[in-house]
């Protein structure tokens, strides 16, 4: 599969007093065309940083892009000016955050909001773009949507916002999605609405989508591969089933052995992964799950684990998938 | 909306009717009367005076009859400038404060807004930090002390204006000045936060998300919602200034309705007083029911409802 987007080596820090936050560190993935990747990853696991790396919507200072490589429809944007990143933001690729509560501009109407893009971009006039804002919010799922086009965000339902929101990023017909938690901040029956329109609109648009989550539900109901990411590093990464039937990486394994099952008893506790995440102003030189790991060596202290390999999609980078690692054990 | 604007019109007169009573008998009770003065007239005389004005009457009796004169529209005579109704006085007096707090009004707007938007956009930069010492002086220095310095400073010793008088447009400059920097602070201030609240919203994030240019998001989406409290606060501020002139008036030699109603107040004029205390209440109560008003149209989220129903 041609890959739309590559994020190669990418390193971004924050300046802060006392020091640099190292957010990412190394990251590298692929975007296919069509596809849906899901970023997993706990708070401040670097997943948020990432997709707003890639739209350079992070302000700088105090972030600061170290180094790698964003590359896009063949081209670095990393290397684009703000102007170009004008040019392709909205139009290229479109972005949906966590809380539509907040995310919309509450004295401008809906319509305008979602004309605003299609104006900027595909030049049209505004009857022209009213026109094809209706169609939009029609496609999402909003009834009455010539009515909706004239009100306030503060008329709208928090999940009908997500809609809206939806259909601002898609409306000028993105390669790429980028959805930044996009239903974190909604209702459980309100979430599987909104990723059955996301769903929707992908095949009606062929959009890629890059879905940053916590909510393993979301990924096993609408992914093709997963991006396992923790303190700053790509851990694991498979397709979906790959990593839900056999995942490798010990950080992967807790994670869904955290997760809440149907046949649970009532009072049977929820298995957490116990500890916090380490201190990024100094990460450390091993892994960095070790000290969060049931499966520690002395190894995965002093250094860090390399990529280890099942398949074509299929990677994790942990000490215990070593060939050599059952003879150190044993020793 | 209409239920509204009745059910806030009724609060206003009920306002109004206790203003009249409160300063009434409040002015009543000061000693002294308007014949009072160097040239103290004859008995005979003052009792004249006395009961061509009403004087001799019992208190009550004197407020009902004046209730029932501005009932009327009738606010009488003065007791002091011979043969001039209050309503005349008002007219002619009320014309150079009303210009002079037009002008302070769009000053203080535009330099506070102005002034508030560059410290958000330089936020902890030197621009922002002058900004906000020039608004806590503003705050702090009360306007007649400002006005003193101003004539000190810039009249006396610069020469650059005339200390007092208020012929020339040169001569508004200094009690403009004087009258717009409280109110220049305290919109620096306001629009400031407010404008770093915006800037810092996930609707701005959406904007730039959207691929907008600095200029579109900034005319677009930044300023009219960072400018929205300063609509709250135009609204009494343009009573305080045109009310606040009183002191600067009297600063300036200017022969304003506040001037005007120092003097009334020194000299018992009980018509004017009175005549001036209801147009202040007026011009107050008018200025935020307006603000009010404006509100539900930069604020589309805002809906007046009128009486009970919330």
């Amino acid at each position: 599969m041609e890959p739309i987007l590559q994020v190669k080596d990418l390193n971004v820090s924050f300046r802060v007093r006392g020091g640099e936050v190292k957010a990412v560190r190394g990251v590298n993935f692929e975007v296919g065309k069509g596809e849906t990747v899901a970023i997993v990853g706990e708070s401040g696991s670097g997943k948020s940083v990432t997709a707003q790396t890639i739209m350079r919507l992070i302000p700088s200072p105090p972030s600061e892009i170290k180094k790698g490589e964003v590359i896009f429809q063949g081209q670095d944007l990393l290397k684009k000016t703000n102007k170009q990143m004008e040019a392709i933001r909205g139009k290229d690729i479109g972005m949906i955050f966590q809380d539509p509560m907040t995310s919309l501009n509450p004295t401008i109407k809906i319509g305008k909001q979602i004309t605003e893009v299609l104006v900027k971009h595909q030049r049209m006039s505004f009857s022209e773009a009213k026109k094809q804002a209706i169609e939009m919010l029609k496609l999402v799922g909003i009834k009455n949507a010539e009515e909706r086009f004239d009100q306030y965000p503060h008329e709208f339902s928090g999940g009908m916002r997500q809609r809206a929101m939806i259909a601002i990023a898609l409306a000028c017909k993105p390669t790429l999605l980028i959805a930044d938690e996009p239903t974190t901040a909604l209702d459980v029956t309100i979430q599987a609405q909104i990723m059955d329109v996301m769903k929707e609109m992908q095949q009606r648009l062929g959009t890629s989508i890059i879905l940053i989550t916590h909510d393993l539900g979301v990924v096993a109901g609408m992914c093709d591969r997963v991006i396992v990411m923790y303190a700053g590093e790509v851990v694991e990464t498979g397709t979906k089933w790959e990593i839900f039937k056999n995942p490798q990486h010990p950080y992967t394994k807790g994670l869904l052995r955290s997760m809440p099952r149907l046949d649970q008893k009532k009072d049977e506790p929820l298995i957490p992964i116990i500890g916090t995440p380490p201190d990024l102003i100094k990460p450390p030189v091993g892994c960095p799950f070790c000290a969060r790991c049931d499966e520690a060596m002395k190894i995965c202290e002093r250094i860090d684990p390399g990529a280890t390999e099942f398949s074509d999609t299929h990677m994790a980078r942990c000490w215990n998938l070593h060939p050599m690692a059952k003879e150190a054990q044993s020793s | 909306m209409l239920r509204y604007v009745a059910s806030k019109f009724f609060y206003m007169l009920v306002s109004l009717f206790i203003l009249i009573s409160a300063t009434f008998f409040l002015m009543k009770a000061i000693p002294g009367d308007p014949f009072m003065g160097e040239k103290k007239p004859s008995p005979e005389i003052l009792a004249r005076l006395m009961e061509q004005y009403d004087l001799d009457k019992p208190v009550f009796q004197q407020y009902t009859k004046y209730l029932g004169n501005i009932i009327q529209g009738d606010f009488g005579l003065s007791m002091k400038h011979q043969g001039q109704s209050v309503t005349d006085i008002i007219v002619d007096t009320f014309g150079p404060s009303l210009r002079l707090g037009l002008i302070a009004i769009v000053v203080s707007v535009i330099v506070g807004v102005l002034l508030g938007m560059l410290a958000a956009l330089y936020h902890r930069k030197l621009i922002d930090n002058l900004a906000m010492i020039i608004s806590v002086l503003g705050i702090a220095v009360p306007s007649f002390v400002l006005a003193s310095m101003l004539q000190f400073v810039l009249a006396e010793k610069a020469g650059l204006f005339n200390v007092m008088g208020f012929d020339g447009p040169l001569d508004y400059v200094l009690p403009v000045m004087a009258l717009s920097a409280q109110p220049i602070a305290f919109i620096a201030r306001l629009t400031r936060s407010s404008m770093l609240e915006v800037l810092h919203s996930d609707y701005i994030k959406t904007a730039k998300a959207k691929g907008l240019n600095w200029f579109a998001i900034m005319f677009r989406h930044v300023i009219r919602n960072g400018i929205l409290p300063v609509v709250t606060y135009v609204g009494p501020m343009t009573a305080n200034i045109i009310t606040g002139s009183v002191v600067i008036e009297q600063i300036f030699g200017i022969g304003g309705i506040g001037k005007q109603f120092v003097e009334s107040i020194t000299n018992r004029d009980y018509t004017v007083i009175m005549g001036i205390t209801i147009f202040y209440g007026i011009l107050l109560m008018l200025a935020r029911f307006v603000t009010d008003i404006v509100y539900v149209f930069v604020d589309p989220r805002i809906k007046l409802s009128g009486g009970k129903e919330g």
